[in-house]
């Protein structure tokens, strides 16, 4: 047991399911202690984390390439979640098709560690040839409605989700002995403990409401105790798991929950846009898969870069 | 022993084959699916957009309910070959119909299968028409009705299947599928009334989801 917990991604992942633990123990004796007010969601939210992080720790600790292929389904089902929520043409369909190709395509660029074709085949070569699919519908009206939604889509599901994948390919270093899995595992821990923080400070002590327009249950509150929680995390964390200095870990504490927040707050406004509360039901409690990665979709490639800028 | 090797070969094909292809490719989002339980003979109304609305609703089923669960498909389609007949009857669980109107009681394979306790799933639509484009309900539905007047109705209403796969494209494409399944109904003797009341069900299970039709 103890050598088991000597790798460091381990006992990251040991601690997330203490944390949990005790989540669980908490909605329990709060379930007992207040029998007459309904708390199905908070519980099934709970039973959720546990069944995703239980698909989660499998993906990180059997092989690169099966999280490579556990980030390629998460691309999927969300690209899947948003082309169903959003409004298309009927011509647009055979176009969808490709769409999805990228998907296999650019996962294998990761499983390859193509670097240069990784960052490039999306933003560069799938920007000019779905438009030149979509002319080859012949068909013009709402032309730049359909090339703008598709083309948005597939950098948040696909290109962006990708990044956390390609994590994995850095190595381990002398500093870092935990490598790629050590940081998608740091930064998934504080992409989704910043999203908790936010909601349990926000649920404890949120008065002053930060944006009402786009998404009225977020306060000010909830934001600084997410960015002040997800700071202390990142201090926790960053030994074992990351090769950064503690200031280097206090700001990209501050960057997730900074650029969480706005990731969030992105995909309520096109919640609100599209007039739906979730964009799925695929995970009970939460909603949609694309409703779980929201904040970690747009985070994921500013945390990559900025750890390739500094660290590799 | 021939019914239990079908069985077995019904199991394998949804459980292993359907049901984790429709599960992963397409993903339904399925609302009040404890409406949905097997009570002997029944009919289950549903809407017609794709070929694969039986598969789907078939998928919806407890592997062990299968065997007592048969929908209800155009012989002309489902029946071209032998091969395909054996296959359709035995492992799909398709009651083939004739529509082209040659046989003098159409209706009777229904109400075989009604008598053996089984579960019948039918498209009072008829056609699959365009896609997500519900046409009229047909009178078909209470003929089988006016014989058997204890049988009740559980409609589901269903959506996306016509955007992943509609009539005329072999091409698949994913989306997320909306499946809404509503309270049973029971016939009272009018046709009409009933016609009416699935209508009603339909377009009221329909606006308790958000469905994004085409532009």
């Amino acid at each position: 047991m103890l050598n088991f917990l000597d790798n460091p991604v381990h006992f990251g992942i040991a601690v997330v399911v203490g944390l949990l633990a005790a989540a669980t123990l908490i909605v329990f004796a709060l379930t007992k202690a207040k029998p007459n007010q309904d708390f199905k969601e908070l519980t099934n939210r709970i039973k959720s984390w546990w069944v995703m992080i239980a698909i989660f720790s499998i993906a990180l600790l059997s092989s690169p390439i099966v999280s490579v292929i556990f980030f390629g389904l998460i691309s999927f089902l969300a690209l899947k979640e948003y082309v169903s929520v959003i409004p298309l043409r009927k011509a647009d369909r055979r176009v969808l098709f490709w769409a999805y190709l990228t998907i296999p395509i650019q996962y294998i660029l990761v499983a390859t560690n193509q670097y240069g074709l990784f960052i490039v085949f999306i933003p560069v070569w799938v920007f000019f040839l779905l438009p030149f699919r979509l002319i080859l519908t012949k068909q013009t009206e709402g032309f730049l409605k359909s090339v703008s939604a598709i083309s948005w889509g597939l950098m948040v599901t696909v290109f962006a989700v990708s990044h956390t994948a390609m994590l994995m390919m850095f190595p381990a270093t002398g500093g870092n002995a935990a490598g790629g899995s050590g940081l998608i595992l740091f930064l998934v821990i504080l992409n989704q403990g910043n999203d908790v923080a936010q909601y349990v400070w926000g649920k404890m002590l949120g008065k002053h409401k930060i944006v009402p327009d786009v998404s009225p249950n977020k306060t000010w509150e909830g934001f600084l105790g997410g960015v002040g929680t997800t700071m202390v995390m990142a201090v926790l964390f960053h030994s074992f798991l990351t090769p950064f200095s503690i200031p280097f870990a206090l700001f990209v504490g501050a960057m997730l929950a900074v650029t969480g927040f706005i990731g969030d707050v992105t995909f309520s406004a096109m919640k609100r846009d599209l007039q739906i509360k979730d964009a799925g039901a695929l995970i009970p409690g939460h909603g949609g898969i694309l409703d779980r990665i929201d904040s970690l979709s747009l985070s994921a490639p500013l945390f990559f870069h900025t750890v390739r800028f500094f660290y590799y | 022993m021939k019914h239990k090797f079908h069985n077995i070969l019904r199991w394998a094909f949804y459980g292993v084959i359907v049901r984790p292809i429709l599960l992963i490719i397409l993903g339904f989002n399925a609302r009040h699916m404890e409406r949905l339980k097997p009570r002997g003979a029944h009919l289950i109304a549903a809407n017609h957009n794709s070929h694969l609305d039986a598969m789907v609703l078939m998928s919806l089923f407890k592997l062990s309910d299968l065997p007592k669960v048969k929908v209800v498909a155009a012989k002309d389609y489902f029946c071209r070959t032998p091969l395909m007949t054996w296959f359709s009857v035995n492992v799909i669980g398709v009651i083939p119909i004739d529509r082209g109107g040659e046989t003098e009681n159409p209706i009777q394979p229904m109400m075989d299968a009604l008598d053996q306790d089984c579960t019948v799933i039918i498209f009072p639509e008829g056609s699959r028409g365009d896609p997500e484009q519900q046409s009229p309900l047909k009178y078909g539905i209470t003929k089988v009705l006016e014989a058997k007047p204890d049988i009740q109705i559980t409609p589901v209403y269903m959506y996306g299947l016509g955007k992943a796969l509609p009539r005329g494209e072999a091409l698949l494409v994913p989306f997320v599928c909306e499946i809404n399944i509503g309270e049973p109904v029971n016939w009272e003797g009018d046709r009409t009334k009933l016609i009416e009341t699935l209508q009603n069900t339909f377009d009221a299970l329909k606006s308790e989801m958000e469905v994004k039709p085409w532009q």
